[in-house]
């Protein structure tokens, strides 16, 4: 019973995250400006990958598997926010104008 | 199930492979190179369980480490036109 449990849990899991995963390259791709993808990239590393790397610890059990996927996931959490910072940061340092504001009007 | 999974996130890859080549400016093009990293880093791990040996996981460590650290020094350079000393 727990068993069939577990795998019924990662299986929805694994729905998520490609679902997750498909919706932010979707995103990526119509989206209109820099400012604006990378919150789809942020999604992709965020939503999608949390999600399939819990799939996959409900499905190694407890060993060092389990350790090992939660360092992946850990260091994907942390460091994505920050290359969507950077990269935002040096976009506008550039002078890339996000959509809707006119040339010149400062933020 | 993982094979499934793989299908999807190859699916993903094509898809941000268009906005790497289509990319206007630079930063859509570093951005998408840091998504196709964490693709193939969700990659390696799914087909270490599909092929049965999930050992694959150390290879895919390393590779998260050097995606991250690659972005940001490429995003330096572009910056600063130089990494660390002049």
């Amino acid at each position: 019973m727990l068993d069939v449990s577990i795998e019924i849990i990662s299986i929805i899991s694994f729905i998520l995250g490609a679902f997750f995963i498909l919706t932010g390259s979707i995103g990526l791709i119509r989206l209109p400006d820099v400012f604006s993808r990378i919150h789809a990239a942020g999604m992709i590393d965020t939503a999608g990958a949390s999600f399939i790397i819990l799939g996959m610890i409900l499905q190694s059990g407890f060993s060092l598997i389990t350790a090992k996927l939660v360092f992946i996931g850990i260091f994907i959490f942390f460091t994505s926010p920050i290359t969507g910072h950077v990269t935002a940061n040096l976009a506008r340092k550039k002078g890339v104008i996000p959509v809707g504001k006119t040339k010149g009007k400062t933020l | 199930m993982f094979l499934a999974v793989l299908i999807a996130l190859g699916i993903s890859f094509l898809l941000i492979l268009v906005r790497l080549i289509i990319g206007k400016t630079t930063f859509d093009r570093i951005l998408a190179a840091n998504s196709i990293g964490t693709i193939i880093v969700l990659a390696i791990s799914v087909h270490g369980f599909y092929m049965g040996r999930p050992e694959f996981i150390d290879i895919s460590i390393v590779y998260a480490l050097i995606n991250f650290i690659g972005t940001v020094a490429v995003l330096k350079l572009f910056d600063k036109g130089t990494l660390g000393d002049k």
